[in-house]
């Protein structure tokens, strides 16, 4: 019709072996892409099975982190930040603060006092529309390296062989300092006496576009007091939440954020090293917490505390658990919000 | 327009295989962000926003272009079964261009994301947070994409067919790196 003289034609089988190829090589292409020729690959999905207790997990909440009750409130940024990161967050200023105090347990009736430890989750919002979302905790450094031995370490806790755990803690050694933090820390008795760190390190970007390797802390205003186990044991399952809603009703609590600056040389990819105690600081702001309210009506229920959502001026560094945790907390976020009408976001009215 | 076209004018051509590469390369990107949670999620899913939304604007171009221009009719003895398939394939093709980004970007806006392109630009969210809305967008984003390169993969074996064997100029009209449009002199 077009050409008026064809080539030979290629025998009707080759052509249809080679499609059957190039279709064929296309979509093992793609299956392995998304992982089903490895098994051995660290998937989100594994990763949040790996915190689901052998009870199985109550449906519709956090798979770790899963008890926590809501906050509003307000940073105020002091300024010297600014020559730190070019973030809107600490140009002088007042921005609206939404959080969330937690437990570190998928159990979201865990008692209070069974939980060593405690996080928050903040989000800070700023007129140009940015969005600085972290997740903290009280301990001083992470348990471990990685997100592979952060697996291993959830797989050998819920493992029956009694040497897993020995094994493992034989080849990371930094997990027996956090054990031993976790022995020897004291305990308070109100989430407005404890200090939340960052751990991971982030890179802050400044006017001039240097950078600058961090990791921030919240440090309490109100002065802590230590506590016995035993002694919170006797409080009542849910006394932190109690507590620090009693306690907010009376008063704003306050937290100073402190930007912790590396020196050259600091493990910054490595949150399970602390970094040597003469770093310089810079207190760049105050939290100030003015309402508390339940989770299930509470704002931040639907938040995702995702520590990668950060504003221009902040960014993650070689540090590879941000990245890890982002993407198991969408898992996460993604797995709540499937099974959500089995956590009834109203309360009932009739509360004892 | 007094003549028939053969080919997809060269601004289609030239779309259909800018698109072709960027939605091959979002597959790829998508299938292999939530598989990972290595330092490369990260870096994954800052392309897989931004690349969204140059999909949206292309295929929304692309609608514009094809409704003014059309497409060169397929030839005369092909099977009326085929060319039914052709007709459907195409539709699809358009309704998933244009409606996986969407989702995506509606999916994000029910999770209370931010939607974050390039550097400090944002897109403001196109739903309100919803738990509900979330995993149904989430759910349609997911299996439609396998459904999205599936429909690829048939359309390129399609293509190849009319190339090796059937060899009646339909992937030519696509495949020709001619400039001009192919308009044949009407009858």
């Amino acid at each position: 019709m077009l050409q008026p003289h064809r080539p030979p034609a290629p025998s009707v089988f080759g052509s249809l072996v080679l499609i059957a190829v190039v279709i064929g090589a296309s979509a093992a292409a793609f299956a392995y892409t998304a992982g089903w020729f490895s098994p051995q690959r660290l998937t989100p999905d594994k990763m949040v099975d790996a915190f689901t207790p052998t009870a199985g997990a109550p449906l519709g909440h956090r798979k770790n982190h899963a008890k926590g009750i809501c906050f509003t409130g307000i940073f105020e940024a002091n300024g010297t930040g600014s020559a730190l990161s070019q973030a809107q967050v600490f140009t002088r200023g007042q921005y609206p603060a939404l959080g969330r105090f937690n437990l570190a347990t998928a159990n979201p009736n865990a008692p209070d006092a069974t939980v060593r430890v405690r996080g928050m989750g903040l989000q800070i919002s700023t007129p140009d529309g940015q969005e600085w979302r972290a997740a903290m905790i009280d301990a001083p450094f992470f348990a471990v390296s990685t997100p592979q031995v952060f697996y291993d370490l959830l797989l050998a806790s819920a493992s029956k062989d009694p040497n897993a755990m020995k094994t493992l803690v034989g080849a990371h050694p930094e997990i027996a300092a956090f054990g031993a933090w976790a022995k020897s820390a004291p305990w308070t008795g109100s989430y407005a006496e404890d200090r939340f760190n960052s751990l991971d390190s982030f890179i802050f970007v400044d006017n001039s576009g240097a950078e600058h390797a961090v990791r921030w802390s919240l440090l309490p205003t109100a002065p802590p007091v230590s506590v016995s186990p035993d002694d919170l044991a006797k409080r009542g399952p849910d006394f932190l939440e109690q507590e620090i809603t009693e306690r907010v009703r009376g008063g704003p609590q306050r937290w100073t954020m402190v930007v912790t600056v590396a020196n050259p040389g600091d493990p910054t990819a490595d949150p399970s090293k602390a970094w040597p105690e003469d770093r310089r600081t810079v207190e760049v702001g105050t939290l100030t917490v003015q309402q508390i309210e339940a989770e299930p009506d509470g704002p931040c229920r639907d938040i995702n505390f995702d520590p990668t959502v950060l504003p221009t001026g902040i960014r993650t560094s070689d540090d590879p658990f941000p990245a890890a945790r982002s993407a198991a907390y969408a898992k996460s976020y993604d797995r709540r919000t499937a099974e959500a009408q089995d956590y009834p976001r109203t309360t009932t009215e009739a509360k004892p | 327009m007094n003549g028939i076209r053969t080919r997809f004018t060269v601004l289609q051509r030239m779309l259909h295989w800018l698109m072709a590469v960027c939605i091959l390369a979002m597959l790829f990107i998508g299938v292999g962000m939530v598989s990972t949670v290595m330092p490369k999620y990260l870096t994954l899913v800052s392309i897989h926003k931004p690349l969204g939304i140059a999909i949206l604007v292309l295929a929304l171009i692309r609608l514009v272009v094809r409704l003014i221009y059309g497409a060169p009719p397929l030839p005369v003895g092909l099977p009326e079964p085929m060319k039914l398939a052709a007709h459907l394939s195409h539709y699809a093709f358009y309704v998933l261009m244009i409606g996986m980004p969407l989702l995506g970007w509606g999916m994000l806006s029910a999770a209370a994301y931010p939607v974050v392109l390039f550097g400090g630009v944002h897109l403001p969210a196109i739903l309100p947070q919803s738990d509900s809305l979330h995993t149904l967008l989430w759910n349609a984003h997911f299996y439609l994409a396998f459904a999205f390169f599936a429909l690829i993969l048939l359309h390129v074996a399609a293509a190849l067919f009319h190339a090796l064997i059937r060899r009646d100029g339909v992937f030519q009209a696509m495949a020709s790196v001619s400039t001009d449009d192919g308009v044949a002199p009407a009858e």
